[in-house]
């Protein structure tokens, strides 16, 4: 991916390591983040693997309990904060000035430094490993009193949050105010592509949720060492207060998460199909109403902890209502393919994965948003079957769909069209055998985060850590693919897909260091989606 | 300074007040979750009232059986027991129940009691007016102490309501490390 670099007689880059140190350019920036969530995605993964070796049998065999329980909560943050959340902020660096005819983000200046800051939040976090009682063990939800026994790793725990919170919060203030200043003339906002408008979105639910966890997390170092009871009972708070803050946070969280790979898989599917984005207007406002609605449902994270009947109805009900705008839009992705002339290349085989799987991870949080089962469900291996359904086959599906997509303008050259569909096929099987039986494991009532359990529960388990491993290993080959492509291949031309529309294929591949110098003129059939 | 730097730095400037004012939005939901629960009677905490003030008489054709409940939090050495299991009160009376703490360790510690009521909405009209609740409690080593916890239920209570729970959890008093 570093052959981006395009010597310019009129610039003065810096050239080696400098140049990514001190870039203040968004493709660099986007490169740099690309490649980060990559090396987070390996290490959260090598933790996943450590997780299903611990459970391919009943009974401990490689790991104590203790490091178990760090091995579930560090995998967690990693993949939220470190492997999905900069992914998403690489690809809406490296595409939404090229998709609005812009010269570089808003505040460059502010780019490099929320990407730098990054390195050090997640030395701090692993650094924690190594510690004196071991590193954080209590669920990544960071529950007190639990967390509040955590040894020396808990202030390290807490600065990783707030650093890593900073920087996003800094990179969506900067695709807002690239959004809303610097489009070319003519592209107005329901013009835009859908991509970027639900990174817009997706960046104001950053702003929004974000600096309340960065408080409850505070609240926590507080209650730890400064004397403040927030969440002590002892001196009159409520640790339940702490569940509600943090979703009030954690559920917009999952959209900050899945709404740029709505934006993806929006791009991805209208081009391999040929045919215009169905129902374009209703794709950006259910777009929008996921996002308002979201701050609203949290208490369905917490259904057991007490709650009035009224409030776990309330709760239930607009849990429910999100399901509609959602259906709006795995409508709107079939109905762009309905009739289409469809071929199948990587980026479109994971999308189409994408909609089938991801649906089917809504459906089971539709099953956890009923309260009445939901007692049953809760912390359960249904649970985690069903987040990983949207994350890991939706979210992590819909990046590696975009990486796929969008290669050929980063590096200049087409893929191995071979491997990726090797790569595709590895991946969905095994992600399938890896999560649909933990469904089945849930229902039976396998409690999660648990290293040991009932020998009941022993063939499932050992059928989905073999899905695990193979899906862990065939994430190396797409490592093989990516550096393939960007030393060399088949040249790409400016237009990679025959089916593409938008601004980023009417600049050479690979996209030269500084583009839309002077705004582009817009024709109307630039413009269409 | 052109006009579109301007914008830009707008944005940016109203953004970055945005997420300040979410971050205080975060502590300002302390005080509304305790005005929430206090109106609802969430986390089952109960009222507290001055005996004698606008006192109603009591409904002596209705009986609520009133049972008590102790718990002590892991770290504060202490036993902790209701003098009598339960008890059957006339809504609008006021009664006197008692418990019986003991301090187990050689040391002298300070503990507080946390009350909650079951079923939450009944925690809307359990009123005391004097309880042991209200400060922290100071026990000498091996000490044993009954402790007054003086109470009503109130007339209004909903019919359906014919028992309720109050319950004690003794933490080790927050700032008393000894």
């Amino acid at each position: 991916m570093s052959t981006v670099a395009h010597e310019h007689d009129h610039h003065h880059a810096p050239s080696g390591l400098k140049r990514w140190i001190f870039s203040t350019n968004h493709k660099d920036i986007g490169t740099l983040y690309l490649i980060f969530s990559l090396m987070m995605f390996f290490i959260g993964g090598a933790m996943a693997m450590i997780i299903r070796a611990e459970l391919f049998q009943p009974g401990l065999q490689f790991v104590d309990p203790q490091f178990y329980n760090s091995m579930v909560t560090v995998h967690a943050l990693i993949m939220i904060f470190g492997a999905v959340m900069p992914a998403g902020v690489g690809l809406a660096n490296w595409m939404i000035p090229l998709m609005i005819g812009a010269p570089d983000m808003a505040l460059p200046r502010m780019n490099n430094m929320s990407f730098w800051i990054l390195p050090f939040g997640f030395a701090l976090l692993i650094s924690t490993l190594f510690m004196n009682g071991g590193g954080p063990a209590g669920g990544w939800t960071m529950y007190p009193p639990l967390v509040l026994q955590l040894g020396d790793a808990f202030p390290f725990l807490i600065f990783t949050v707030h650093i890593l919170g900073v920087s996003s919060i800094m990179g969506a203030i900067n695709i807002i105010a690239t959004v809303f200043n610097m489009r070319a003339p003519g592209m107005t906002l329901m013009k835009m592509p859908l991509f970027v408008w639900t990174w817009v979105i997706t960046a104001f639910l950053l702003i929004a949720s974000l600096p309340v966890f960065a408080g409850a997390v505070t609240m926590l170092l507080t209650d730890k060492y400064f004397g403040t009871s927030f969440f002590s009972a002892a001196g009159g708070g409520d640790p339940v207060l702490f569940q509600h803050i943090f979703w009030f946070f954690g559920h917009p969280e999952v959209y900050i998460l899945a709404l740029p790979a709505f934006g993806i898989i929006s791009t991805i599917i209208p081009t391999f199909s040929r045919k215009p984005l169905f129902g374009y207007a209703s794709m950006v406002y259910a777009t929008a109403s996921i996002a308002i609605l979201s701050f609203f449902v949290w208490a369905h994270h917490m259904f057991t902890v007490g709650m009035p009947i009224k409030g776990e109805l309330f709760f239930m009900y607009a849990t429910m209502l999100i399901s509609v705008p959602t259906g709006v839009k795995v409508f709107n992705w079939i109905a762009t393919m309905w009739k289409g002339a469809m071929t199948f290349e990587t980026p479109m085989l994971f999308s189409i994965a994408f909609v089938i799987l991801f649906t089917i991870g809504g459906f089971s949080g539709l099953m956890l948003g009923i309260t009445p089962v939901d007692f049953q469900y809760h912390d359960t291996y249904f649970v985690v079957a069903h987040f990983h359904y949207v994350l890991l086959t939706g979210a992590i599906f819909a990046l590696m769909a975009a990486v796929y997509y969008w290669l050929p303008k980063w590096t200049g050259y087409m893929y191995d069209e071979k491997l990726g569909k090797i790569h595709f096929w590895l991946s969905t099987i095994a992600a399938n055998v890896l999560f649909f039986p933990q469904h089945f494991l849930g229902l039976a009532g396998m409690p999660r985060r648990i290293p040991d359990y009932n020998i009941q529960f022993a063939d499932f388990n050992m059928i989905s850590s073999i899905g695990g491993f193979a899906y862990g290993l065939s994430q190396l080959l797409f490592v093989y693919i990516v550096i393939k492509c960007a030393l060399g291949g088949k040249k790409a031309k400016s237009q990679a897909w025959e089916g593409a529309k938008g601004l980023e294929w009417t600049v050479p591949s690979p996209a030269p260091f500084h583009t839309f110098e002077t705004p582009p003129k817009l024709t109307k059939a630039m413009l269409e989606h | 300074m052109s006009t579109k730097q301007r914008s830009i730095n707008k944005t940016t400037t109203i953004l970055f007040i945005v997420t300040i004012l979410m971050f205080g939005f975060g502590y300002a939901m302390v005080p509304l979750y305790d005005a929430f629960c206090q109106i609802t009677g969430l986390n089952g905490k109960t009222q507290r009232v001055t005996e004698g003030a606008g006192e109603a008489s009591p409904i002596l054709d209705r009986e609520v059986r009133v049972l008590f409940d102790s718990n002590v939090n892991g770290d504060l050495p202490w036993r902790l027991k209701p003098t009598v299991k339960s008890i059957k009160v006339q809504p609008g009376k006021f009664y006197d129940a008692t418990y019986t703490v003991t301090n187990m360790a050689n040391v002298p510690v300070v503990g507080q009691a946390i009350p909650s009521v079951s079923p939450q909405i009944a925690s809307l009209y359990f009123k005391k007016s004097e309880c042991f609740c209200f400060v922290n409690q100071l026990l000498e080593p091996g000490e044993t102490k009954d402790m007054l916890v003086r109470f009503e239920v109130d007339q209004d209570l909903p019919v359906d309501v014919g028992a309720l729970t109050l319950s004690y959890t003794f933490f080790r008093a927050k700032g008393n490390n000894s």
